[in-house]
């Protein structure tokens, strides 16, 4: 067993993929061509391709801000601008940023700012929060704001759902074909669909390596490399990524390599991130060898219905199956299966302050949890990016001393 | 064979010094202050002059607390959690909630018959409850820590505070002084928000245990706890011991078992 995993090599061709990805953003801004839409995460990102549209992800660009800690300073602006600590800390990052004149990106990439958007798209799946983003930046910069309303609660996906999204998606065209100047081409939307569905499956391909035991790959490394996943949906360039990323968990596989050198523990992780911290909380769980082997909000990647034969239709229902939008009992029943299959002995609820719709410890599903089905959980309070509510002493004393009730428990 | 355990706490460090029947031998409690390696190493020798013993004499040493990892005379370190819950156990040997309120935390800490923990919460980011909030309104109120429990036993009546947030139950202290309630109503009132935030945590089953400092300096919460939950509430001796003696019984039996497997 080696003592530190080397590692991941294909990290290096995502690092130049997203360089590529965001230059051409800058590139088509400042030329004015190709136009630039901004789509929510699981916003319709394939009509927007197919449209002709460079999309930009400003929750990936939050995510950054969290990632690199510069939401600690940018938070703060937009909450002085009325925008309320309570609310999303990606909205209250992402816009005190864009006031103060600075991004990550200039770091990464030598970018002065983000890509000035001709349109942007939402889809409120993720939360009404990202509605009030993109009509904050619509107002400001005098573009439309459009959007996709989703159905919430849902457990099973009906047809009607799926009926009135796809006519909310349609109805996005018009607008796009104005702004961009492109017809839409429904053979173009099947192609990127199609794209999308093999970014889907390979992706699903890598979270499963999460199964091996030991796993080869981990929460922390699935925040990383999920990248191409989020940005490139639709883009060949995000399939050359997993299939270079599969072709190499094989043969580390094959070397005996392990996400966590020495695992003991398995763990599920449920919320977001906290971008902030994830370097501290990955070295605590590699120092406890308790991996985290399968998350929700990773996950949140799997379109499993997207069919080029279907386009509209399946985008439709693949933006409705998404977790976030399911109801308590799909919840409950989607996490437990999980659990079962990835051999998981307890799971991790990220309670983020900001973020209630990606928080689901706040309903006793922890407590059902563990009289229903046995399994212990924990539940740690922090936030997505405001670290302003995320204490680290709290959080690794919780987290060892369940590890250690895991282990006595096994014991 | 002589065991020891720190507790290196946010306000507080406890060192206790057990035998190997895990009677208590020496111990000390001292403010943790800014440096937790000298509070432990300090801690330690005052257990260890208390106990008349030297150090060599020390077959293993477990720390827990916060400044768990500056103690470099600890061989292996565990949470608070762990320590507590060990060290309850010790002395009510049953199925336990382990209630420990200390400086800055609050753990609710559920044992199983065998003392095997079952589940265990924290208090959220926050200090309402915690022994950092009976701080902060003593010295609002500039009453001297210690005389908070007597105080609140004189209470005939009794403030009703409402708040969450410590800055407002100050602000809502205030207003009180201004109606003219007496400083003892006020600090039972206050005793009451402690034992409200403790029962918001979780539920309560079966025998109940308070440890900690906060319990330890005012045992009168103990009382008003049992009250709320409706049967006598359980105080170890020494309750701000219990995780630096828990930490000692933990390095006792990991020695025993090292012993058993060789």
């Amino acid at each position: 067993m080696p003592e530190k995993t080397p590692p991941i090599q294909a990290t290096k061709l995502m690092k130049q993929l997203m360089a590529d990805h965001f230059l051409g953003l800058d590139r088509a801004a400042a030329q004015g061509s190709p136009k630039v839409a901004w789509c929510t995460s699981v916003g319709p990102a394939e009509l927007l391709v197919a449209m002709g549209f460079e999309v930009y992800f400003p929750e990936n660009h939050g995510a950054m801000l969290g990632a690199s800690r510069l939401a600690t300073e940018t938070i703060p602006v937009a909450n002085a601008l009325g925008y309320s600590p309570d609310i999303c800390s990606y909205l209250t990052a992402d816009v005190g940023a864009f006031i103060k004149g600075i991004t990550p990106l200039t770091r990464a990439y030598g970018i002065k700012g983000v890509p000035k958007p001709d349109v942007l798209v939402f889809n409120t799946n993720q939360c009404r929060d990202v509605q009030d983003w993109f009509e904050w930046y619509g107002r400001h910069f005098g573009v439309p704001a459009i959007g996709v309303r989703t159905h919430r609660g849902v457990g099973e996906v009906k047809d009607y759902m799926v009926a009135d999204v796809a006519q909310q998606i349609k109805d996005l065209i018009p607008t796009l074909e104005q702004v961009s100047g492109n017809k839409f081409d429904i053979d173009r939307l099947r192609e990127v669909v199609d794209l999308s569905k093999q970014c889907t499956v390979l992706w699903r391909k890598v979270l499963e390596y999460g199964a091996r035991v030991p796993a080869q790959m981990n929460f922390f490394d699935h925040t990383i490399h999920m990248a191409p996943a989020v940005v490139l949906r639709g883009k060949p360039e995000a399939i050359t990524y997993y299939d270079t990323l599969l072709a190499e968990l094989v043969e580390r596989e094959k070397l005996g390599y392990s996400a966590v050198p020495g695992e003991r523990m398995r763990l599920y992780w449920d919320g977001m991130p906290v971008w902030g911290r994830l370097r501290m909380l990955g070295d605590l769980m590699n120092e406890l060898r308790a991996a985290i082997v399968c998350s929700t909000y990773c996950n949140s990647w799997i379109f499993d219905a997207f069919d080029a034969a279907d386009p509209f239709e399946s985008m439709a229902r693949a933006y409705l199956e998404l977790f976030i939008v399911r109801d308590e009992a799909y919840k409950e029943a989607y996490m437990l299966e999980h659990i079962q299959r990835y051999g998981c002995e307890g799971i991790i609820f990220h309670d983020a302050k900001t973020c209630p719709n990606n928080s689901n410890s706040r309903y006793g599903l922890p407590q059902r949890f563990a009289e229903i089905h046995g399994v212990p959980s924990l539940v740690i309070n922090g936030d997505l990016n405001d670290l302003r509510c995320f204490s680290d002493e709290q959080a690794k004393t919780n987290l060892e001393a369940f590890v250690e009730q895991i282990e006595e428990m096994a014991a | 064979m002589i065991f020891g355990g720190l507790d290196i706490g946010a306000s507080a460090t406890k060192a206790a010094l057990i035998d190997d029947s895990g009677r208590l031998l020496g111990s000390a409690v001292l403010r943790s202050g800014v440096d937790f390696a000298a509070s432990a190493q300090r801690g330690l020798e005052m257990a260890l002059a208390q106990a008349a013993l030297d150090a060599g004499r020390v077959e293993g040493i477990f720390a827990c607390g916060y400044g768990r990892k500056n103690a470099v005379m600890a061989q292996e370190t565990r949470t608070e959690i762990a320590c507590h819950a060990a060290g309850a156990y010790y002395h009510f040997p049953q199925a336990l909630t382990v209630v420990d309120i200390g400086g800055q935390d609050n753990k609710i800490i559920k044992l199983n018959a065998r003392g095997m923990r079952t589940s265990f919460k924290m208090n959220r980011k926050c200090a309402a409850g915690t022994g950092a909030f009976l701080e902060e309104m003593a010295l609002r109120l500039d009453l001297p820590l210690e005389s908070l429990d007597s105080l609140a036993r004189e209470a005939g009546e009794e403030a009703t505070l409402g708040s969450y947030c410590t800055v407002f139950t100050a602000t809502e202290v205030l207003g009180k002084i201004r109606d003219g309630v007496k400083v003892q109503a006020l600090v039972k009132g206050l005793f009451r928000s402690v034992v409200k935030r403790v029962m918001e945590m979780d539920l309560f089953e079966g025998a109940v245990v308070l440890t900690g400092g906060v319990a330890a300096h005012n045992p009168y919460l103990a009382q008003m706890l049992g009250e709320e939950l409706g049967r006598p509430v359980l105080l170890p001796p020494r309750p701000q011991l219990t995780g630096a003696w828990g930490a000692a019984l933990l390095a006792r039996d990991i020695r025993a078992r090292q012993l058993a497997s060789e």
